[in-house]
């Protein structure tokens, strides 16, 4: 029986330097920090691992069942520091993000969604009889949101939206379709970003609304152990209270953005992390022309470029967790780790598959999925191109995307 | 419903243990944690008290610095406190001289249970939660496979070669629990968080009350040598007279 199924917690106790971490990042974590971490792990490998193959393929996600336990276990708004939920640190936070998306990116975007998205969201802007009526279920997994801000023709220019609320008498009433909205048809309630004649602004939208359908994707090829749905709604009417009342404009949802963003820059380098072991593991084991294919300097320097990358991902990750608790973080900040570890991770994930040649297309190894998901992960938090323009009219000072 | 749960840290149970050159295991340096083996009675402890409403866990284990890793295990997974008892004249310790100090530290406070492993994994003696038993004067049930607890009163089911006997002893006893008697529950993030505020105590002998004499292994390690590797094993090709074969060595192993 291995501890790690069962019992270590690492770095309490030193272990030798492994592969996914030469360079002792380990060293500027706290004990607690590693405990926090060990627990996301042992039930990644415990829960996850065996079953997400079956989802995956079938396209299914156990969001009831999962929501529960990952409530039970802390993990659902764990960053919030409320008296319902633990208040982790950043780095603590982004260590359990990292360790959820090694076992599956929908996985990391269905607690990302949950607790940066619309957390952060009921948390920030909601009135305090918000709060107290969503945030306690949504910690403790008995109610699912989603966060719904893109539509069918607004995506990376989300002021182009169209979906509106409109007043009538106290209430508002709510038109428009959302679309590419992750856990769409599994949730209790949705936070819909709407135009209203003072700027765009938040609802909280029960899902059992009259007038309110989620419909969901099918035939996706990435994210397929996750819910994506579209949300329509025809003529939803919402008392007046459903307003989240402390935000106006795009900064609430872009504020929203910044946060799951910053668990993303953290949750890549846990599918990088299992590409790269899982390779490094087939090429000592794999023989061709009499020599595991390890041996090849070419592969040896594949498996070394990967490395390096995911170190220096995994160190940018680091640096920006505590920027954010001692500073906070500005959104170009976020940018450069959403940039630049997605794209590493996707990286990582295709050159991780070649090194498997046939069998890196299977489900059997966890590349091909990691892969196919990181599609999703490099597009939606705001495209390759669009944190690119942001980090370019920081350089330039010239606004690019508009 | 005071229950104490002995927890041992242990090296990495896959991994090779190191050696050292007076014959006793390193454990400086060494990967490991919270015996896998400790945590069916911790468990079982924590049940105990979820049923009864009320009560409280102590951890206790004997051992370096690193042992608080175990401890901090334990705790994330819901016990309310721990005790760890160090000192150097304890290193190179034996069965007897574990137990004379754990049976000691047991002693300080009202405890209606104490609860063991069966045997931890890296000494595999066995003896430690029978000798605590002997010299507390108490009841030691081993073995037990499950567990019932009424009217201040315990039942096991003590598992034995043939199948189980039923045991009843009125509190306060000794147990051990076999691996597979329960179903450890895996620490929580709430759980971790909270263990960093629950309190652990470390004690020196003095601290118990214990000298030198009370110490002294009775028992030293002469010589350690490799155990012998593992026989080739015997392929039985496939023909006429396999079946029979393979009955043989099925009834050689007195498997049938
Ligand atoms: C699996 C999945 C789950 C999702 N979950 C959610 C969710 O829960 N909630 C939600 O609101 N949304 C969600 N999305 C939507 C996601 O945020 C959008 O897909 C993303 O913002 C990009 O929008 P788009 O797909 O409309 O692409 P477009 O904006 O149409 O972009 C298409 C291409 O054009 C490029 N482009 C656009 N504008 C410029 C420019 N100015 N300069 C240069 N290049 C440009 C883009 O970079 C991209 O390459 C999800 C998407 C996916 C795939």
């Amino acid at each position: 029986m291995a501890l790690g199924s069962g019992g270590t917690f690492e770095g309490v106790s030193p272990s030798d330097l492994q592969p996914t971490d030469l360079i002792d990042i380990d060293h500027l974590l706290s004990d607690e920090e590693k405990q926090i971490r060990s627990v996301a792990r042992e039930w990644v490998q415990r829960r996850i691992l065996p079953e997400v193959e079956d989802w995956y393929e079938k396209g299914e996600f156990p969001a009831r069942e999962l929501a529960k336990e990952l409530g039970e276990l802390g993990f659902f708004l764990m960053q919030l520091d409320t008296e319902w939920t633990l208040g982790l640190n950043s780095v603590a936070y982004g260590l359990v993000e990292l360790e959820i998306e090694a076992g599956d990116s929908g996985l990391r975007s269905f607690v990302s969604v949950q607790s940066a998205l619309c957390g952060h969201a009921i948390h920030a802007f909601g009135s305090d009889e918000q709060k107290a009526e969503w945030l306690p279920k949504m910690a403790s997994g008995e109610a699912i949101a989603c966060f719904g801000l893109s539509e069918p023709d607004s995506g990376s220019d989300p002021g182009s939206m169209r979906t509106s609320a409109k007043k009538d008498g106290d209430d508002w009433i709510l038109n428009g379709t959302k679309m590419w909205i992750t856990n769409g048809g599994c949730s209790d309630i949705a936070i819909v970003w709407a135009q209203t004649d003072d700027g765009v602004r938040g609802f909280i939208v029960p899902a059992d609304s009259p007038g309110f359908t989620a419909n969901d994707i099918h035939k996706k090829l990435s994210l397929r152990a996750s819910v994506t749905s579209e949300l329509v709604m025809d003529g939803v009417r919402l008392p007046a209270d459903a307003m989240l009342p402390e935000v106006q404009g795009l900064r609430g949802p872009l504020s929203c953005l910044n946060e799951a963003r910053y668990g993303i820059v953290w949750g890549v380098m846990g599918a990088a992390r299992s590409c790269f072991e899982t390779a490094l593991e087939y090429s000592k084991t794999r023989e061709q022309f009499d020599k595991p294919i390890g041996s090849f300097q070419l592969t040896q320097k594949k498996l070394t470029d990967m490395a390096l990358e995911l170190y220096k991902g995994t160190l940018l990750a680091y640096h920006l967790g505590r920027l954010k608790d001692e500073k906070g973080l500005k959104p170009e900040q976020v940018s450069v780790g959403k940039l630049n570890n997605t794209r590493e991770a996707l990286e990582i994930a295709r050159t991780s598959r070649g090194i498997l040649g046939a069998n890196g297309i299977t489900l059997e190894y966890p590349i091909m999925r990691h892969m196919t998901n990181l599609e999703s992960v490099i597009t939606y938090e705001g495209t390759e191109e669009v944190h690119t323009l942001v980090i370019g009219e920081q350089l330039t000072g010239l606004k690019a995307f508009t | 419903m005071n229950i104490v749960v002995l927890t041992k840290w242990v090296p990495e149970p896959e991994g090779t243990p190191t050696i050292g050159e007076d014959g006793l295991l390193v454990r400086e340096g060494a990967d490991g944690g919270l015996d896998p083996g400790d945590e069916y009675g911790l468990e079982a402890a924590l049940q105990l008290v979820e049923a009864a409403g009320d009560g409280e866990i102590t951890l206790l284990t004997m051992g370096p610095e690193i042992a608080q890793a175990a401890l901090q295990r334990g705790l994330a997974m819901g016990a309310h406190k721990g005790v760890r008892i160090t000192d150097e004249s304890l290193r190179g310790a034996d069965s007897l001289v574990t137990a004379r100090v754990l049976a000691a530290a047991i002693k300080r406070q009202p405890f209606d249970l104490v609860i063991g492993g069966v045997e931890s994994t890296d000494g595999y003696t066995g003896i430690v939660p029978a000798a605590i038993a002997e010299l507390l004067g108490l009841p030691g049930l081993t073995f037990a496979r499950e567990l019932h607890l009424s009217d201040g009163t315990l039942t096991i089911e003590r598992q034995t070669a043939a199948g189980y006997d039923v045991v009843v002893a009125p509190l306060p006893i000794v147990i051990t629990v076999t691996a597979g008697a329960t179903e450890p529950r895996y620490p929580s993030l709430k759980g971790v968080m909270a263990a960093k505020s629950k309190p652990v105590e470390t004690l020196t002998l003095s601290d118990l009350g214990l000298s030198g004499d009370d110490v002294t292994p009775t028992q030293t390690v002469a010589e350690v040598t490799d155990a012998p590797p593992k026989q080739g094993g015997e392929t039985v090709e496939f023909d006429d007279t396999t079946a029979a074969r393979i009955a043989d060595v099925l009834a050689e192993a007195k498997v049938i």
